[in-house]
């Protein structure tokens, strides 16, 4: 193991039992992610990039394997310990967005600010992420009268609110178009750069994933390739 | 943070918060209006009894219930047995007929009446002159749109309504007690009679007098007759509450129920989003639970609103008939059925949410 790497895999398996068929998603991933590594993943539909992201997420346990996050063996914890552990050790982005549709934009960043147990009010720092997000005059609205871009940007920001040592950003350029899609990636690698922040993106997209440092390469459930950017 | 989502929720889904509201609410009209109507007419009853002026009253032998009146099984002859008893000032009988109920037609002397009581108070008219007359109070007169000097059909004999009085004094419709005699076949017989004494302290020895002398009729000062209209003297009236209740808790249940079990379908996707932040099972419970207390606070709010309402329609419409207080008393216990049947009802729906897996209902469309 890498003792440094804020994420270590070793041998992961994940299996779903859909009727009464097993179906493997996972079949043995070995994987090290560093401290500030961005780092996308792509593969065709069904490879196993969703079901890699939840179990690092903490969202559904291993079947077998293991999988440290930030130093906590995710087989060892309860489904009450991966869900203390999603307030503040991981943040994600999704595709289609996932705000609250009924709270403003500053409402759907507080109340992941508020699950974590650190108050409705960010710190004042906070207010210089907003503005590098280029969402601070956009706050009091909500996501109905926001555009994709604005509303994937309020997600990014209430995915990093509560400091997590990794962002999860599943294919968050999906439901966006190119020029959006652009801001958001540019924001991505903003805050890993500014900020440190480690990322973790999914995507199908060749030119979204070059804005990592690194690429891996996911079919049938195992990680095939793992490429450096050359940017 | 927690109200919040919670209140906005509530904003979002306008029609269907305010049908759960008023479908809690209804329970709570029923629950009240039947609480209302029994307390209602056991206070005008014991109003119009205290309107007699009597210190003592005497029912008949076949009396069946502590509030009731019998038949007509009082001989009249017994009047001036009791007028001579010692402290006696003065005695009265009457007689009463049951027509629709819970209305009465009673016939009396009024002439002992006025002296009992200082008389009826006219709207317009006055004193039974002839066999036929008939005084209505003013209650009855609205309700049946009686007019003075019209005939009034009632136990098949034509009245002429000679006055309007002014209601709370023994009886909506008062007769000459030989006409209602003879119209009951029931020449020489009474229902009860009221008795005033010549001081109050004489009053309880008088009672007793009265009690060693008619040892089959029930005596009872006015005082203790009165006190006597309450709810747990009137046969299954309170197991009639308790099942009202019951039916106001089923219905509560089922529509608290059947609204968050939509909610937590409608909001699928929403609890995933909360389950991926990292909200608790406790957390999730929560919001459904708050949220089906709210419906269940502003349901008993609306039910005692439209209670007045209720109250409204009955004196508009049957005020002869029926009365309706306005219970305060009941507001805490109707709230707490409500609120018990709210979180019932929202605890399978609640729980089935913070069970949900937040990888497939992040999926859900």
């Amino acid at each position: 193991m890498n003792n440094s790497a804020i994420i270590e895999i070793r041998e992961l398996r994940k299996v779903y039992r859909i009727g009464q068929v097993d179906v493997p998603a996972l079949r043995g991933v070995d994987l090290d992610v560093q401290p500030g590594e961005f780092l996308s993943i792509v593969g065709p539909s069904g490879s196993g990039k969703s079901t890699l992201f939840h179990i690092i997420g903490g969202l559904t346990p291993p079947t077998a394997g293991e999988v440290k996050v930030g130093g906590q063996d995710l087989a060892a914890l309860s489904d009450a310990g991966r869900t203390r552990m999603r307030r503040r050790t991981v943040g994600f982005v999704f595709q289609k967005f996932n705000l609250l549709p009924n709270l403003t934009a500053r409402d759907n960043i507080a109340v992941a600010h508020y699950i974590a147990g650190l108050g409705t009010h960010p710190d004042a720092e906070f207010d210089e992420v907003l503005r590098l997000l280029g969402i601070a005059s956009r706050l009091d609205h909500k996501p109905n009268a926001l555009s994709g871009g604005e509303q994937q940007r309020v997600a990014i920001a209430r995915a990093i609110v509560n400091r997590p040592a990794i962002l999860l950003a599943d294919e968050p350029t999906g439901n966006l178009d190119s020029e959006n899609s652009n801001a958001v990636l540019e924001v991505l690698r903003d805050l890993n750069r500014r900020l440190g922040q480690t990322v973790l993106m999914i995507t199908h997209n060749p030119e979204a994933a070059a804005f990592g440092h690194s690429t891996v390469h996911m079919r049938d459930g195992r990680i095939i390739d793992r490429t450096n950017t050359t940017s | 943070m927690t109200g919040k989502l919670v209140l906005e929720n509530l904003k979002n889904r306008p029609l269907r918060s305010l049908l759960s509201i008023l479908l809690i609410g209804v329970p709570v009209t029923l629950i009240l209006t039947l609480v209302g109507l029994t307390q209602g007419m056991l206070i005008d009853k014991q109003n119009g009894q205290r309107g007699v002026g009597a210190d003592i009253i005497i029912r008949g032998s076949t009396v069946s219930s502590v509030i009731s009146f019998s038949g007509a099984s009082i001989p009249a002859g017994m009047v001036d047995k009791v007028q001579q008893q010692p402290h006696v000032k003065l005695a009265m009988g009457v007689i009463n007929h049951p027509i629709e109920l819970p209305l009465f037609i009673t016939g009396m002397d009024e002439a002992r009446f006025n002296q009992m009581s200082g008389g009826f108070t006219f709207d317009e008219g006055g004193p039974l002159a002839g066999p036929d007359d008939i005084l209505v109070d003013r209650l009855y007169a609205a309700q049946r749109h009686v007019r003075l000097g019209q005939t009034l059909k009632l136990m098949n004999h034509d009245w002429r309504v000679v006055g309007v009085i002014e209601p709370g004094k023994m009886a909506r419709l008062v007769v000459q007690m030989r006409t209602l005699q003879e119209l009951d076949a029931a020449t020489g017989k009474l229902g009860q009679i009221y008795v005033t004494v010549d001081q109050p302290s004489h009053l309880n020895l008088v009672v007793e007098e009265l009690r060693g002398l008619l040892k089959n009729y029930p005596v009872n000062t006015m005082d203790d007759y009165t006190a006597m209209y309450n709810v747990n003297q009137i046969p299954a009236i309170k197991e009639f509450t308790v099942v009202v209740a019951a039916i106001g808790v089923v219905i509560g249940v089922a529509v608290v129920w059947l609204s968050m079990y939509m909610v937590v379908l409608q909001r699928t996707r929403e609890i995933g989003i909360l389950k991926a932040l990292g909200a608790s099972k406790a957390f999730i419970l929560a919001i459904i639970l708050i949220e089906a207390t709210l419906l269940g606070v502003g349901g008993t709010i609306l039910g005692i609103v439209f209670s007045y309402g209720a109250q409204w329609l009955i004196r508009t419409l049957v005020p002869a008939s029926f009365q309706m207080a306005i219970v305060y008393a009941w507001w805490p216990r109707v709230a707490a059925i409500t609120l018990a049947a709210a979180i019932l009802g929202a605890l399978y729906p609640g729980l089935s949410a913070a069970r949900q897996d937040p990888i497939e209902a992040l999926a859900y469309e």
